[in-house]
């Protein structure tokens, strides 16, 4: 039950608190990029759900299994930035191959996404914050729910603003980014939750 | 490259100013938007990364210039990827054992250095096809650029926030501090103002006629595309590379134009160009399909990426 418990405090606290975008700041390029649309930027947040939980449960088996017992934990960025590389690469072949209709809806998406600091982010954290690889994936899972949140919120506002009269200097990013920080600060209301 | 960067002299003196001024990497190319925005809570922890970052582009850019012939262009993200990973350990192990502080208070942005397209940007559009001295200080001036950004940024911040700079309390007791400014929201607002501030130099430039020229981007399609993102399938997929370098010249030229007219930043742009060429790169998949054919048209169309870099 305990376990339980811990589990769904991680769920809500990575997805919500520290929300990877808005207070961790990871992801922050296909977060303002990918954002004019709903549809988009909802293909973009499952894309992103799907390779961070995959990234989060193999990055700490690798660490647990292969880096620990060797005692070369001070490889892991080198080790996790190539592992995530790779799978994302093989995530497009095997979708390609097996599941078309799903390549079809994430495969613009899926490269976008291996340079996308929150999937390292996520798995260093892991690290850092000695999860197992349960508690890891599920860490990686709700980071990932909390970027889809973020993300679909800030393109269906985008969406709305499109057509405002907007002083002309701030056309564009600026406007962006100001409604990003007025965001955080909602977002900054869900700390008293934990 | 352009034409523009080839006309210039590459003397190290250049390369200096070029990377702190004329192609500043956070004000002029907005590049490494994350670490901008984590680390900035005060001048000294911007100014830390900054000095991290601007040792990684170095070393990575003077081994990747010196071992430009030896790498296969085809695993060449790859190989880059794994010369800044190695010289990101070298520095966090460096920081962890003589300036633990400042390793607390960047943790985990230090690693994230490796996915700063800044430095992969510049190997693949700069160290890999220049000589290693002007790279070096390629290197150097652009992470002094960044270096000074992150210091601005941060001085602002600090300020704002606290009432401080790089630590010293400078404004008087009666002041009370915007803590919003140190807290997360205040990095967007920040950063909000300053490309603003950009927008309108720009606007003003143009409308007295003389239009600033595009600067070439560091890594051509942005932090999005760049490096592993844009390349990776290039790579692995040589039937896809054909397809979709070849039509990047003219798509992303079209975007860009396009781009520049409604006043977009480059960021809009280059996921806008790498999303519509994908969607290009689905159409004429069933027709390039042959491997053979891929490979053969390779050179030709890496070329013409470059030239449009």
């Amino acid at each position: 039950m305990s376990q339980v418990r811990e589990l769904l405090m991680i769920l809500i606290g990575s997805s919500l608190v520290s929300n990877v975008v808005l207070s961790q700041f990871l992801g922050l390029c296909p977060f303002l990029g990918v954002s004019k649309k709903v549809k988009t930027a909802g293909g973009m947040g499952v894309a992103v759900i799907f390779v961070i939980t995959l990234a989060s449960a193999v990055a700490g088996a690798i660490y647990q299994y292969i880096l620990v017992p060797l005692g070369i934990e001070y490889l892991q960025t080198i080790v996790f930035i190539l592992v995530i590389a790779a799978l994302v690469q093989f995530v497009e072949m095997f979708l390609k191959k097996a599941m078309p209709s799903l390549y079809q809806a994430l495969g613009v998406y899926l490269p976008l996404i291996t340079t996308n600091c929150a999937v390292l982010g996520v798995a260093l954290g892991n690290v850092q914050k000695e999860y197992g690889i349960l508690t890891g994936t599920v860490n990686g899972f709700a980071t990932a729910v909390g970027f889809t949140i973020a993300i679909v919120i800030l393109a269906g506002l985008r969406e709305k603003m499109e057509h405002n009269d907007i002083p002309e200097s701030f056309q564009g990013m600026p406007t962006v980014l100001l409604t990003a920080g007025l965001m955080a600060i909602a977002f900054c209301g869900f700390s008293g939750l934990l | 490259m352009s034409n523009l960067t080839e006309k210039r002299a590459d003397t190290p003196w250049e390369r200096l100013t070029n990377g702190i001024i004329r192609e500043n990497p956070t004000f002029v190319l907005m590049l490494g938007m994350c670490p901008t925005l984590a680390v900035t809570t005060s001048a000294i922890n911007g100014l830390g990364m900054g000095l991290a970052t601007t040792a990684v582009l170095m070393m990575s850019n003077l081994i990747i210039s010196l071992l430009r012939k030896v790498i296969p262009s085809r695993v060449r993200i790859p190989a880059f990827i794994v010369i800044i990973a190695t010289f990101v350990t070298v520095v966090q192990l460096l920081l962890e054992a003589y300036l633990p502080a400042l390793n607390d208070a960047l943790g985990m942005y230090i690693s994230l250095i490796v996915v700063n397209c800044i430095i992969l940007g510049r190997a693949e559009s700069y160290a890999y096809s220049h000589p290693p001295i002007p790279s070096y200080f390629d290197g150097l001036g652009m992470g002094l650029g960044f270096s000074l950004a992150l210091t601005c940024i941060g001085a602002v911040r600090e300020l704002l926030g606290a009432g401080k700079l790089f630590g010293q309390a400078v404004l008087p007791a009666s002041y009370t501090p915007i803590s919003i400014f140190i807290l997360a929201p205040g990095a967007f607002f920040v950063l909000a103002a300053l490309s603003a501030l950009q927008n309108f130099i720009k606007l003003r430039a143009a409308k007295a006629g003389k239009p600033k020229r595009e600067l070439p981007a560091g890594c051509a399609h942005d932090c999005a595309g760049c490096g592993i993102a844009g390349c990776s399938t290039r790579f692995y997929d040589a039937s896809a590379k054909s397809g979709r370098t070849g039509s990047r010249g003219t798509e992303s030229g079209r975007t860009e134009s396009v781009g520049a007219k409604s006043g977009r930043t480059g960021k809009d742009r280059a996921v806008s160009a790498i999303l519509s060429d994908e969607k290009e790169k689905k159409g004429q998949e069933t027709v390039k399909n042959g491997t053979d054919k891929g490979s053969a048209g390779e050179p030709a169309a890496l070329s013409q990426g470059k030239e449009e870099a």
